[in-house]
Formats: C-alpha cells, structure tokens, sequence
C-alpha cells in the first residue's frame, strides 16, 4: 500500500509543536538523512490526510514553507517535488557557524549561566528573532 | 465568498433554561472547524439549529448563505449526523444506502458502495451487528454519500476506540481533499481537533468564549510568568484572558494581535489543549464569582459574565 511513497509522515501531539512545523521538520530531516533526494516526489496532500487523519490546509502550509525555503517546488497537477539535497555538506558548510555557537556557549557558562538558563535565553532569542522576521 | 455559518445575537431556549446566548459567528467557506466545551455548553443545539433541527427563538443563523432546513435545497447541501451515530438496527447496510440514494437528490451510489467495500463491510449485514467504529463509518458514508456541501457532525468519535476514532477522521478528511466538503464537528478529544480542525469555537455556559483561525488564535496567545504585579501593571494593547497568582509569582494568559513586547518576563505559546482549557477555566471562575470576575478575567471571557453565571445555577 505505500509503495511508490518515499517518506511518511507522523504526528505528535504531546510535543506542543504545530502539526505544519512538524511535517516540515520531518521533511527537513529526511533530507539530511539522506532519505529524500533531490527530484523524489513528496506524499501528495491526499495522501497524507488519509493516512495520518490531519487538516489537508496544514500539508498544504507545510509544503508551503519549505517551497519558500527552496527545498521543494510543485508542479501543477502532478505533485510536490525536493529540488535541493541537503547531505552532510551542508553541516560542514556550516561549520563556522557551530564553532562561533561553541564559543558562545563557553562564554555564557563563564558568565555563570547554567544549561536550562542557556536554554531558556535561546529559545526567548529565537522567538523574537523569528518574529522580528515576519 | 458565502459564509459556512453566519449567527447573529443568536439564542435558543428550552423553557427557561437557556442552551445558547448570543451567539455571533462568521466562519468563512472551506473550514474544518472545531466545536469544544463542557457537556451543556451548547455545542448540540448549535448543530441542531445548523441543520435546520431546531428553529432559534432569538436572532438568526444562516449556513451557507440559506436559512436552515428552508426547502429540499438547502437539506440536500447539509449533512448532519447525531450524536452517537444513529443507525437503524434491524436494516442491512445495502439498505441503509438505498435510504440514502431515494431519500437524496444529489446521492453518490459508487462512491457510499466503495467506501463500504473499502472499510471490508458486508452489504446484507444488519446494522443492529456491527461494532461501534463500524457503525459510526456507516453514519458517515451516508452522511458523506449525499454528497453535503458541510457536514455537521455532534461528536462522531465520542464511543470509539483509538483505531476506530483514526480511521473515521482519515475517511473524514478525505472527503474534505476530495470535495472540498467543510466539515463543523464537536468533541472533547481536543488532540483529534488539533489534528484536523483549522479553525476553533470554544462555548462554555451558552455562550462563544473564543472562535477564530486556529493558526491566528495559537499566533496571538501567549503565557507570560513574572513577578507577582497587577494585570494592570502589563503592557497596553494586551487583553488577560486569565491570570493566576502565587505570593511571588503570577501567571498571564494574554491575547496580543501585535508581537509581546520584550520585558521582565518569560513568554511561551500554549498548547491549543491548555487554550481551550484557559477559556474554559476563565468563563467558570467569571460564572462563580462574578465580583472578582473583573479582576480575574479580561474583556472577552468576562463579558456577560452575570448571565453566566444565572446558567450555571
């Protein structure tokens, strides 16, 4: 029954993270795993709310999002296609922005912050920045 | 575009007893929407007066830009199913969709025969024999098979068990990618809501305490932990839904269209579980003490808050 599919998704409701976040999220992981690859075809919206009982407008935004990130285009009629691999290389690209992230963290345990501190400003940070975007 | 429901100062009572207060809806086309609220909050008399069931005895409603139930029209684009999915016993499920297709201009025989064949049902059982997740699949590919333009559903998953309760919403929604039918359904599982519903009614003691796009109404929610202070010591332009104190420490649910300001507090989102639960909390506590209810409670819970509490008792 679900061959021709190449990922599937799941939901999980305890996390307190938008079902759209978390389909895009999945989508993104299997991309750095390797799982999807670029021109595979994502699990069309029919496909998803059939199998996993989910609002067929919350696939739609989640393929919307990752469209505007340049992850994946749809082609009218036919689906949602990946256009881009994110393999390993894209973690090492970014390797620069680990090591200042490391550094960061250095400095705030130097400052006295402790873990759920850290974890506490970052997570604030985030949300505001990601406000200020929108 | 027309409406799915539109309510004005909407009201029913049964003698003296009021199921539903005041009720002003608009709730744009092609919505899941989500119906929540304690048992006798109103939900089914809602439903029932969206179907066409029960006549308001104040104010209007209109689905789909119609008066409900006016002619064989308006029924033929409304679906509805009752509470606890009734079915008739002693006829077979071939029956049950010959009903359908005599009973309903626009009936779809091959889709109400695929669906059977689909949940592997056998055609001359009696519907009296079959489990309740089988019985209420039937309801729904009636229900389905008229080929609704809404479907109003009062709590279709109330007596399933998990397996049961996933497979109706997976037909359900299925229905929704295919035909663009709009679905209004009750249910306490709000995890099932979460799920499938993108837009939200919250009706605590008759009246609507919250309605709105889900993805607006979880955008515009925070929770906000400080120092112990006054609602009033908060930022303008932030409504308190409710507010929670300890000797040091107090505890906002504020609704902002605007992002929160930054300040000497720590701010998250809610769980539309923990949103529900707040609004429900907040018209509860208004209807017990409606003399603090002005403190406790900001503009949207409080208000009417002494006719609430008249329900309550």
């Amino acid at each position: 029954m679900n061959r021709g599919l190449v990922i599937e998704f799941h939901l999980d409701p305890r996390t307190g993270v938008a079902p759209y976040l978390q389909l895009v999220q999945q989508v993104r992981q299997a991309l750095l795993l390797g799982l999807l690859s670029e021109g595979d075809q994502l699990p069309t919206v029919k496909q998803v709310v059939t199998k996993i009982a989910i609002n067929p407008n919350t696939v739609l935004k989640a393929y919307r999002d990752l469209e505007r990130e340049g992850l994946v285009a749809p082609k009218p009629g036919v689906g949602t296609f990946v256009t881009k691999t994110l393999g390993q290389a894209s973690l090492v690209e970014h390797e620069p922005l680990r090591r200042e992230l490391a550094a960061w963290l250095g400095r705030a345990r130097a400052a006295g912050l402790t873990e759920p501190g850290i974890e506490a400003m970052f997570q604030s940070t985030l949300r505001e920045s990601g406000e200020e975007e929108k | 575009m027309t409406a799915l429901l539109e309510a004005h100062a909407l009201g029913m009572r049964y003698g003296r007893r009021r199921a539903l207060t005041d009720c002003t809806l608009n709730i744009p086309p092609g919505h899941v929407v989500g119906l929540v609220g304690p048992n006798g909050a109103g939900k089914s008399t809602l439903l029932k007066l969206a179907s066409g069931f029960l006549s308001p005895t104040s104010g209007t409603i209109s689905v789909l830009g119609n008066t409900p139930g006016s002619g064989t029209g308006q029924l033929a684009r409304v679906g509805f199913l009752a509470q606890d999915a009734p079915v008739y016993p002693s006829l077979s499920i071939a029956d049950h969709l010959r009903l359908g297709a005599r009973l309903n201009p626009r009936w779809d025989q091959g889709f109400a025969e695929r669906r059977i064949a689909q949940l592997q049902l056998d055609p001359t059982q009696k519907a009296g024999k079959l489990s309740g997740g089988q019985r209420a699949q039937l309801a729904l590919t009636v229900a389905a098979g008229k080929r609704p333009e809404v479907l109003l559903l009062d709590e279709p998953v109330a007596s399933l068990d998990p397996l049961a309760r996933r497979g109706f919403l997976n037909h359900l929604m299925e229905s929704v990618v295919e035909d663009g039918t709009s679905v209004v359904l009750s249910s306490h599982l709000i995890s099932d809501l979460e799920r499938v519903c993108d837009y939200l009614i919250v009706l605590v003691s008759s009246r609507v305490r919250l309605a709105g796009e889900v993805d607006e109404i979880t955008a515009t929610h925070h929770r906000m932990v400080c120092t112990r202070r006054d609602p009033g010591a908060l930022p303008a332009g932030l409504e308190v839904v409710s507010a929670t104190h300890t000797d040091r420490q107090s505890t906002f649910v504020v609704r902002s269209d605007a992002p929160l300001p930054a300040g000497d507090w720590a701010a998250e989102r809610l769980s539309m579980e923990d949103l529900v639960l707040t609004y429900m909390e907040a018209a509860d506590s208004a209807a017990a003490e409606p003399a603090t209810s002005a403190t406790s409670t900001g503009s949207a819970a409080g208000a009417g808050s002494t006719e609430g509490a008249e329900v309550a008792r």
